[in-house]
């Protein structure tokens, strides 16, 4: 049976990994390489990488560390931010990584998902969304530019049309964050992921709001997710990875040994 | 079973064949990882001088077999008399046909690439999955029954006459063939942690 995937997400910038809270106040983390490295020894089923400067800023942004981590990596991972074409999504996959996930580009000119579906297949191909749950309206929606608060802003779309678009428009899978969740560690947003699953057939990854590992087990059962990522739980060692896949296992979720 | 040294690795001859796809880097890493030097090359004389090649692949099946056409490498890899390894999409050009743009592929094992049915199950078919391969086959030497992989892809060639391993996502297919010299994974071993790092380790070792 396909097990469910760990999948810690490395934000990047300036070539290091650096975290914020609520995608603001960024502090660094370390090295890009043997951070990937020690999760890919830990047990992750797999790794992305958010460039989160790179959507942001107009600047052209230096990704020779993606071929730096391909070296060494032996599980797959995904590069997210400042793809805007097929050109840039090749150069990428030309440095050995296995994915490319989109995210603005995608809200400013969606005809990208299908020229890059076309052009290297649908199974490398994520859409990321940014969604934040407005209380007042009582509606999901998604966000653009959110790597630069001072940037980011509101699109016109909801949610669930939005992931109804990308599958459309040839979508492989889709990284669904919860920004109202993000870094603060209170649990996975089950209740939008399990709308979200009812209408998503491509697989489908959860982000925003791991702080325990009982996190990971609610939201592998309640809303049937493909995997779970997470970010600071594991950078500052709150959750160990192994650890984690052999509570899953006890709790009878398909976890790879 | 002697371990080859790195003296005879350098000796050895392995060509990645330069089929314009774009994951060539990752295989050529994976390779290089276990001590091998590698060449990645579509010159018809370093194909013919390897001594064990790799047909990597991502994309559709139709360009790809459009990009092999264009670089008038389809004899060439039709006549190898090595073992060659298909690795994803370079397994399935290895097969009759391609549903995925209606394509001759090379024909060099039995069967043609169809859509997988999904019925109850979520396509692409991505992620970590469990195989069963053939008992004593040398390419799963070391390698348990139930040994996870990493596969991504929507189509597959069902389990037939050249079948080595199976995996099964809605419905049985084909995770690993072999024919004569032409071997093909459906799955990632360059991608597939400890137990890919075996299988890559077994063919060169063959």
């Amino acid at each position: 049976m396909l097990a469910k995937r760990i999948i810690p997400c490395l934000d990047v910038k300036d070539g290091k990994v650096v975290k914020g809270v609520k995608f603001r106040n960024h502090e660094l983390i370390g090295d890009i390489v043997p951070l990937a490295k020690r999760y890919a020894e830990e047990g992750a089923d797999e790794l992305v990488f958010y460039d989160i400067t790179a959507s942001a800023d107009e600047r052209v942004v230096d990704k020779s560390w993606v071929s730096r981590v391909a070296e060494v990596i032996d599980i797959p991972f995904c590069v997210a931010g400042g793809i805007k074409s097929e050109e840039d999504a090749a150069r990428i996959l030309e440095y050995g990584a296995d994915k490319v996930s989109i995210n603005s580009p995608a809200l400013a000119d969606p005809s990208l998902i299908n020229r890059l579906a076309a052009k290297f297949g649908v199974q490398c191909i994520v859409i990321g969304i940014d969604s934040y749950f407005d209380e007042d309206t009582e509606e999901y929606k998604v966000y653009q530019f959110t790597g630069d608060e001072t940037r980011t802003q509101v699109t016109k779309w909801t949610t669930f049309e939005w992931i109804k678009e990308v599958q459309k428009r040839g979508a492989g899978e889709i990284v669904l964050n919860v920004m109202n969740q993000d870094g603060v560690r209170g649990g996975y947003d089950t209740v939008q992921l399990s709308k979200a699953r009812k209408i998503c057939n491509i697989p489908l990854i959860a982000s925003g709001g791991a702080g325990e590992m009982s996190h990971f087990n609610t939201v592998f059962k309640e809303a049937d997710v493909d995997g779970a990522l997470a970010a600071s739980v594991f950078h500052k060692q709150v959750i160990n990875i192994g650890e984690l896949k052999e509570y899953l296992r006890d709790q009878d979720v398909e976890i790879r040994t | 079973m002697t371990q080859n040294t790195i003296k005879d690795q350098a000796k050895f001859n392995v060509v990645i064949i330069d089929t314009g796809c774009a994951n060539l880097s990752s295989v050529r890493f994976a390779i290089e990882r276990l001590g091998y030097s590698v060449a990645v090359s579509r010159d018809a004389d370093v194909l013919r001088n390897a001594d064990k090649l790799f047909l990597p692949g991502v994309g559709t099946a139709q360009e790809a077999m459009k990009n092999l056409a264009d670089r008038e490498l389809i004899d060439l890899v039709k006549s190898l008399t090595q073992p060659v390894l298909g690795i994803c999409l370079g397994m399935q050009l290895l097969a009759e046909f391609s549903a995925e743009g209606n394509v001759a592929t090379l024909g060099l094992i039995s069967g043609s690439i169809d859509p997988m049915p999904s019925k109850g199950v979520r396509l692409p078919h991505m992620g970590w999955n469990q195989i069963e391969p053939q008992q004593d086959h040398p390419l799963f030497k070391d390698i348990p029954s139930g040994s996870y992989f990493y596969f991504v892809h929507s189509y597959a060639l069902a389990v037939g006459g050249d079948t080595i391993a199976t995996c099964t996502h809605g419905a049985p297919f084909t995770a690993a063939v072999n024919r004569n010299n032409f071997y093909g994974v459906q799955f990632h071993p360059e991608r597939s942690s400890k137990a890919g790092a075996q299988l890559i380790k077994n063919f060169l070792e063959m």
